[in-house]
């Protein structure tokens, strides 16, 4: 689907000389803390928020990676 | 008939909306709070437009997730009248009783005129007293109206007449100067399969006072309660 965002910084890119950028598309980054009880857990848990909340299935595609954190 | 206006913190033409069923079309409404579960006993439900949750993450993701839209989802598998406008079209999608997706408009900016939108569906209770191609001038006034829907879903709407409104010249053309947002086949409003959830980008509401500049609006509003005063008919015969 079209991402006008993505167009609008692909063509900024290219103006500053980047004449190999092609697809750009603009998305969004989240960050946050968990309490689980494992990583499946985190993983599943994570799952559960993006599929609930997290993204629109309709328009967007989310990855996720986990890292452990002192608490 | 009763109708009843949701209310979520960053909802701003819950008064437009309410004005309008109350002052110039004497009917009764009432606001509902977006904390309540339940609800009483309401014909037609409108979402308001506005920016709920000052749309973060994305348009109408947050007010989606709020105890009133659970009831709102069980007013309208039940067969209740919903209406959307604007956020609250976005509101809909996002809750899942309306098919689709309103992503950030092509030009990316905010959009705020006046439109012409036609109408491709008026066999609805929304719809029912407007012709059929009938043109309608309304505002719109949004960032994020672009709606979206993938190829299959686009022809299943397509179908079963989902798609309610579009964006049209004067004369009820379409083409890409009369749409304000980019939308897929200048959609602007669609419904459920089933035709008693609708929502759209443009503002009815805003458009039911002479003073406002048009009165178009209005036959959407007339449509819902003349759906209410035949069906009373019916029912004392």
């Amino acid at each position: 689907m079209h991402d006008p965002q993505g167009t609008a910084v692909e063509s900024s890119l290219k103006a500053l000389g980047f004449d190999g950028v092609h697809r750009v598309r603009v998305g969004k980054y989240l960050e946050l803390v968990l309490e689980a009880a494992s990583r499946e857990n985190a993983a599943s848990l994570v799952e559960d928020m993006a599929g609930r909340l997290l993204s629109n299935p309709v328009i967007e595609n989310y990855n996720y990676t986990l890292q452990e954190v002192e608490t | 008939m009763k109708f009843g206006v949701i209310v979520f913190p960053g909802s701003n033409c819950d008064l437009d909306a309410y004005h309008l069923v109350r002052d110039v079309l004497k009917e009764k409404v009432e606001y509902i709070g977006c904390d309540r579960r339940s609800l009483g006993d309401y014909d037609v439900l409108i979402l308001p437009g506005g920016f709920t949750y000052g749309d973060y993450l994305r348009s109408g993701a947050i007010a989606a997730r709020t105890p009133v839209m659970e009831a709102v989802a069980g007013f309208a598998e039940r067969g209740g009248l919903v209406l959307g406008i604007c956020n609250g079209f976005q509101v809909l999608t996002e809750a899942g009783l309306l098919p689709g997706a309103l992503c950030r408009n092509g030009s990316l900016q905010f959009r705020c005129r006046q439109v012409y939108v036609r109408v491709d569906n008026n066999s609805l209770p929304f719809t029912n007293l407007a012709a059929a191609g009938e043109v309608l001038r309304m505002p719109v006034a949004h960032g994020d109206g672009s709606y979206y829907a993938p190829p299959e879903l686009l022809q299943e709407l397509d179908r079963n007449g989902q798609v309610v409104f579009r964006y049209a010249d004067q004369d009820g053309r379409t083409n890409t100067e009369a749409n304000p947002n980019g939308s897929i086949d200048n959609i602007a409003g669609v419904s459920n399969r089933s035709g008693n959830v609708v929502g759209l980008m443009p503002h009815p509401e805003r458009a039911g006072e002479k003073a406002l500049g048009s009165v178009d609006g209005l036959v959407i509003f007339k449509s819902l309660i003349g759906h209410f005063q035949s069906r009373e008919v019916v029912v004392d015969a």
